[in-house]
Order: C-alpha cells, then structure tokens, then sequence
C-alpha cells in the first residue's frame, strides 16, 4: 500500500497522454521490491515521499521545496542545485534532495548501454527520478542527499566518461538541434560546433566568473528547431550566401501533385490542390520568386533565407553550397527588464572545424570580455548591450555597423558624436567665440 | 543501508580526480545510418502522424518513430526505451528538444511492428506510455519546467497542468489537421526556464500578492543590499522594525510598485510570494521562433489571470482547446497563431476566440509599452 494518500495526483493516472503520476508509483513499487538487491544509499520509500509532498502542494496550492543551499562537488561552482523539503518530519525521504546537471551528448543521442549505466548508477546512489531533458539541455537527475553528490561525480568521471553540467553564473551546457545527422536543411554541423565549444570551455562552464548565467545554442538553419534565437545569449543559426539550388523536373512534380507539399506535414486535413502559386510564390516575404511557364524561379539577391519554400518543397528546392551561420546575441527571457529575442551582430561567418572554429571563438572571447568586464552583477549580455548601446557591442567585438545591424535606421536624431569624430574636436575658447558674439 | 564508497576519498579529494572531461561525443551514439549518411541526407516526409522518414544522397533511409513522454522520467521508463531501442532500434534511441522519444529504424518494414510495441505499452492507471505523434501541422509535446515536484519559486505546478492539457489536445498530437504547428510551452514562474515567452500558446505561473516579509530571520538570511537591488522597480527600500519589542534590520515594500516577479525571492528567502489565491495562471498567445515567412515573435498575455485549478486545470485547458480550435477554423495553411492574429487584427483574435479584454492586457511597463498601443484610425469594430 502506498506511503501517503494522493487522491489529488492520482486524479492524473486517467487520459491517454503518459501520466507522470503513474510513473512515480511504479518507480516507487520498483523501489520497495528492489529486484536488484541494491544497496539503495538513499531512502528506499523517496518516491513515495516524493509523491507524498507533491500531493501536498496540490492540497495547499504551493511549493514545499526550501531555497537551494549551497552544495556542489569539489572545484565545481556548478552543476549541483541544492534542494531541501520544507515539511522533513513529514517526508523524510526528500528532505535532502538535490538535482544533479549531467552534460548531455550533442543532440541528444544515446546508446542503450549508456543509459542503462546511468540508470543503474541513479538507482544505487539517487531517487530513480530524472527528467530527460531539463529546458536548457542537460540530463537532469532528480534527488539526492549531500554525501552521495561526490560519489555520483566520481563514479560518472570515472565508470561513464560522463561530466556534469553547468548552474549558476557559468556558461550553461550548449544545446544543439539534430542538424546534418539527421536533416537536410542543415547548413552546418550543429552538433560537431556544439561539442567542440563545451569541451573548449569546460573551465567556463564549471566555476562561475560571469556576472550571469550565459547560454549558446545552435540552430542548423532558421526555421530555429532549438529556439537559439530566443532564449541564448549567443545564438548560431545556420544560413548560405549563394542561391538555392533548384529540381525543375521535382517542381513540376509539385505542381502536378505527385510530391506532397511540405513533405506530407498537412495531411490531416483536405486542403485541395497544392497551389504553388499562392502557397510558394504568394507567401514569399520577399517578393523574390516567379513561377512562369512551368519554370520556378528565384531572385537570389533579394531572398532573406526565410526556409518557407524550402520547406513547402524539399525535394525541390535545397540550401545553397556556400554556407556558414549568423550570431544573433543577447537573447533571454523576461526577467528583469523584459524579454528580449537575439539581435543580429554577425550577418554570415564560415563554421569552419579545420581551425576549430577560431573565427567564431575570436566573437564569443571578445564579447566574454566586454560582458566580464561591464556587466553588473545578474546582468545578462542583452541587458547589458541594452543600457550600454549597440554600438558599444559593435566596438568591443570591432565589428563595423551594416544595414544588416538593424530593422531600421533610428527615428530620433539624438545622437552620441564622439569628439574625435568632429573636426578641430570640442576644446574651444569663449573669449574668441565672444569676439564675434556679444553678450 | 551502509554507505558504500565509489573510491572517492574526502580526505583528499584531489587524488585521481577526473574533471572537466564535458559531455560524451554525440557520434559515439549514432544509429550506423545516421553515421553513414551524417550531411549527405536529400529530404523528408512525414508518412503518417509521428512517423518520418528521411532519404539520403546514398539511398539509405532513416524511419523515425517519434512517441511523446513526460519529461520528468523514472530510471524505470528510461529503462523500458532501452528495451524498445535493444529489440528495434540496434540499441539507440534519441531525443528531442521537446521532450519527445525517437526511435530510428534502417527499413521500413521494421516500422510496423515499433509502432505496434509503442502503441501497445500502458501506464496501470491507464495512459499510453509511448503515444506515437507529434509531427507536422499540429500539437506536438509541451516543453516545461519543473513545477512543485522540484522548485522553489513556482506559482504554479508544471507537469500537472502539462499532463492535463495534453489530454485535452491530444486527439491534435496525433494528427496534422492544423494550419501550421502549434508550439505550447509551460513556464511555473516568470524565470521561464524555457523559451515559452515565443510560444504559440504559452501557460506562465504567476505571482498576485508582494512578498511576505520575514522580519524575524531576514537580516539574518539574506543580504538587504542585494534584495533592495534585485528588485526592478525599486519597489524594496531598507528598514528598521520592531521585532516584539527589539529593533531588527528589514526591509519595507511599496506594494502598489510591486509587479510580482518574485525577483526579490531569489535573493532572499525571507521574502515568499507564493499564495493560494495569489497564485495562478497567465496564458500568452502568438508567439514563434522561426524565421519562415515573418521575423520570431514574442507571445503576447491574452488572458491575465486563472486560479490554479489542481488537480486538472479545467479553465486554462478549456481556454487552451478554444484558442486551438478557433484557430484550426479560420487560419490560412501555413499560418502560424501569431501570424493569424496578426492579420485578422488582435480586436478579432479576442472575439474568435471568445476572451474578455481587460486592463491587464495593455502593456505599462518601460518603453516599449508605448509601441504596443495603437497609433492608427485604422480599427475594427
């Protein structure tokens, strides 16, 4: 029989969509039989007392989990979230009970042995509770108490090759989309980039010296499957300068219905003949396509690289060859000062792996030093762009202003001349403008 | 039990250690497919809801069964996927950033029976563990955040409210019957650990009543200089109170100054916000982060306020199901949320969709507040 009643949660066992609550009573029964002889380092009935304190938060309304403590592994100033009941008398279980950030592998693949491993060791030395993933990326493991936070840490650095991820004022593990191992429309290897710059920056990513917490994600091309450009400070969004390469003979396949548009993705619903016309042409933000004589055709120059044609016809149409990513920075969620999406600073720079990517790594540095440097405390990079300008970001990073910068030019003429940009400077005498202008 | 050592040694916590070694490489966990067609793939498509297959250069394919999840996941789940990827899948699964569970096969004929195993697998209480959808022109999985099972700001739970709505869209996670995808997100607090402010339909917890003030313990717990400093405007001024009978260091707050961010709280945890009738839910519409067609939008608040119903959340999933349903009838294909709103105007969007308009949907904080008003005679009735 179980531990506490939850005639609340147990509310959330029917309906077809997988119910966590069914979840938790199972791993709490796996628990109690422990089938594998474990011996369990933490308390056996966890779960149940997980299951308990959650049903009492649905009874009262609000949260039972105390402001983390300060725990953590040895030399780490991350990675650990402290976690502490508020009703320990009553769910002993989960009166210790910290989250652990496992680094999660680029793209979140995985090989069963490797999850097993994890598995095992989250039975032996924690709750069994994990969730896969935790919004910003990694593997988060749910529920420990204090003296088992090393022993996981070694037994992953040690048995798995498996390090954990960041918290705090630290660069936060990078996420990536699925890119080129699974996606044509990928223009460069998001997870080859994403992999790379973790490890480069593990010493940023473990112990906090940033006045926030910073975040990079990558984006394969701008239909933005990681949503880079809305909540990472530095956000890499694949895109190509040259032309989109052109099937005429799978247009025409299209067109004549023996292709289903948008690979299939409408087909619950009848939405009549495909009209390439009003679905490709029509819908075109620019302007830039003309479909003439059976011929589709596409203005380069002016296309803005929005993946809506692409989208509606893969077969038929495919990114261009000369491919690289944008930066956007700045982006983040609406504390405090409002939400704000990332701002274009870096129009096209190659992802280049040959030099490990040093041309992009010379934009994260500079602008690491301008944030370290400038950046009060809990300021995040948009923030600071913000109330500094974007023209300082511009000469931090020494990147020269383009019409690419902005929506558009600034309706207000208040602008901040800097001396050494106005002829003969602004040291000037009084008595010689006086000579000419009486008083 | 008996503590059992992993070799680690406290007294010198430097001997052998292993650090800063990151994540596993990711081609370590390649299905041999994806390895061998890794950059080399031509196009997709979707074959039916939640299953895609992908055609590369070589003419390999690569069929996914795509199967949604809660994202908070017992050992003994991750467990049952292994099972599933060791019988189907060569032992390699994936996921995705929403929280779904792939499982890639090399031929199609091994599609059928997977999706038959995913299919046939159920909770005791009666939910499909591995419900197979999530593609195309619908709803696929809610991204979240961690709610009252784990959390210590939280206005609202997640996985509850997130269980409860996906029931009602469910029949739309396993169809494609939409004008375009529709993206749902849950964020317990304003912290919004997740990109929900760009969602097409956003659920946010939020706070309705300033802080608690623990005059007791806060000096004692926090630092007023930073609580002060947290606060974004400069609702929090330092002060002295009487403490039955002694003087004690404090803080006072101007409540009617107070926007509820709960900013102060992460400070200090003598400040609590978190309140029965206070606490409830914001629903946010019309936001998007891809570039297709029109720029990324930030989701807009179209409903200020519902109490927290636990343990199902009736008013916000039926809020939730009218929006979709209004939208599913009279956007354009191709239309997102946000894109739809826009062009029918934001007066319409509130009577399709039958919600009332208050003066907590007009934006009052900072500039860009001005830049939402309307500076045009140009109006629906």
């Amino acid at each position: 029989m179980a531990k506490h009643e939850t005639p609340l949660l147990d509310q959330l066992e029917s309906g077809p969509w997988p119910s966590f609550v069914s979840d938790l009573k199972q791993e709490a029964e796996k628990r109690a039989k422990n089938e594998k002889g474990l011996d369990l380092q933490i308390p056996v009935d966890v779960v149940e007392d997980l299951l308990g304190i959650l049903e009492l938060s649905y009874k009262h309304g609000k949260t039972h989990w105390k402001h983390g403590g300060i725990v953590g592994v040895f030399g780490y100033g991350g990675g650990v979230i402290g976690r502490y009941c508020d009703q320990p008398e009553m769910f002993p279980g989960v009166a210790h009970f910290h989250t652990i950030r496992v680094a999660q592998p680029a793209g979140k693949f995985y090989s069963t042995e490797y999850l097993r491993q994890l598995c095992n060791l989250w039975d032996f030395r924690g709750s069994g509770i994990t969730n896969m993933h935790g919004s910003t990326g990694d593997i988060i493991l749910i529920g420990t108490t204090t003296p088992q936070l090393e022993e996981v840490f070694y037994e992953m650095s040690h048995n798995m090759n498996q390090d954990l991820g960041g918290s705090g004022s630290n660069l936060r593990t990078p996420a990536d989309c699925i890119g080129q191992a699974r996606c044509e429309y990928a223009c460069y290897d998001t997870q080859a980039i994403c992999h790379d710059l973790t490890v480069e920056y593990q010493d940023e990513l473990h112990r906090p010296a940033f006045p926030y917490k910073f975040k990079f994600k990558f984006d394969g091309c701008p239909n933005c499957c990681v949503a880079s450009i809305a909540r990472s400070d530095m956000s890499f969004i694949g895109t190509w300068k040259d032309d989109i390469r052109i099937d005429a003979e799978a247009v025409k396949a299209y067109v004549g219905g023996e292709i289903k548009s948008n690979g299939g993705a409408h087909a619950g619903r009848d939405w009549g003949a495909f009209d390439i016309q009003k679905e490709v042409v029509g819908l075109c933000p620019t302007g830039c396509m003309k479909y003439e004589n059976g011929t589709l055709s596409i203005n380069n120059k002016e296309c803005t690289r929005c993946m809506h044609c692409i989208n509606v016809m893969p077969r038929a149409l495919r990114i261009g060859n000369d491919r690289g990513c944008s930066i956007l920075v700045g982006a983040k969620a609406p504390i405090l000062d409002g939400a704000q999406m990332g701002s274009l600073l870096v129009p096209f720079v190659e992802v280049n792996p040959e030099d490990e990517y040093q041309a992009i790594k010379d934009v994260i540095e500079s602008i690491w030093d301008w944030w370290m440097e400038e950046g009060k405390n809990r300021e995040r990079l948009g923030e600071l762009i913000k109330r500094q300008g974007f023209q300082r970001l511009l000469e931090a990073v020494g990147i020269e202003a383009m019409p690419q910068h902005v929506q558009e030019p600034r309706s207000n003429p208040y602008i901040f001349w800097k001396e050494d940009e106005v002829e003969g400077g602004w040291e000037r005498d009084i008595d010689e403008f006086r000579k000419d202008h009486k008083r | 039990m008996a503590f059992v050592s992993s070799g680690y040694n406290p007294d010198k916590p430097m001997e052998d250690r292993i650090s800063d070694i990151g994540p596993r490489k990711y081609d370590e966990f390649y299905p041999e497919v994806i390895k061998k067609n890794k950059g080399k793939w031509l196009y997709h498509e979707i074959l039916e809801p939640g299953i895609l297959v992908h055609v590369a250069e070589s003419g390999d394919k690569v069929y996914t069964v795509r199967a949604g999840g809660a994202r908070l996941m017992s050992t003994s789940m991750i467990e049952e996927i292994c099972d599933i990827a060791d019988k189907h899948c060569d032992g390699k699964v994936r996921f995705t950033t929403r929280n779904n569970i792939e499982f890639m096969v090399d031929s199609e004929d091994k599609v059928a029976p997977l999706k038959q195993d995913l299919a046939s697998r159920k909770f005791a209480g009666g939910s499909y563990k591995f419900p197979v959808g999530g593609t195309g022109a619908g709803i696929t999985n809610i991204v979240h955040t961690q709610g009252w099972i784990h959390c210590h700001t939280p206005a609202t739970d997640a996985s509850g409210p997130v269980k409860a709505t996906m029931d009602v869209l469910f029949d739309d996670f396993q169809n494609m019957r939409l004008p375009a995808h529709l993206r749902v997100s849950l964020a317990c607090c304003l912290n919004m650990c997740g990109a929900v402010h760009c969602s097409d339909i956003a659920i946010l917890g939020y706070h309705r009543k300033p802080p608690l003030l623990d005059h007791e313990y806060l000096d004692k717990m926090c630092e007023i200089p930073l609580a002060i400093a947290a606060c974004p405007t400069a609702a929090i001024k330092p002060s002295k109170v009487d403490f039955k009978g002694t003087e004690v260091k404090s803080v006072a707050v101007k409540n009617e100054r107070c926007m509820f961010c709960g900013n102060c709280y992460t400070m200090c945890p003598s400040m609590p916000l978190a309140d029965r009738e206070g606490d409830g839910i914001v629903i946010m519409a019309g936001g998007k982060v891809s570039n297709r067609i029109t720029a990324p939008k930030f989701s807009k608040v179209v409903v200020a306020f519902i109490p927290n119903e636990a343990p199902r959340w009736p008013k916000t999933t039926e809020v939730i199901k009218n929006m979709v349903e209004a939208y599913a009838e009279n956007a354009n294909k191709y239309e997102r949320l946000g894109e739809w709103a826009e062009r029918i105007g934001w007066e319409r969007f509130f009577d399709v969709c039958e919600l009332d308009f208050t003066h907590h949907l007009i934006d009052d904080f900072r500039d860009p507040a001005y830049y939402t008003w309307r500076q045009t005679s140009q109006f629906k009735f």
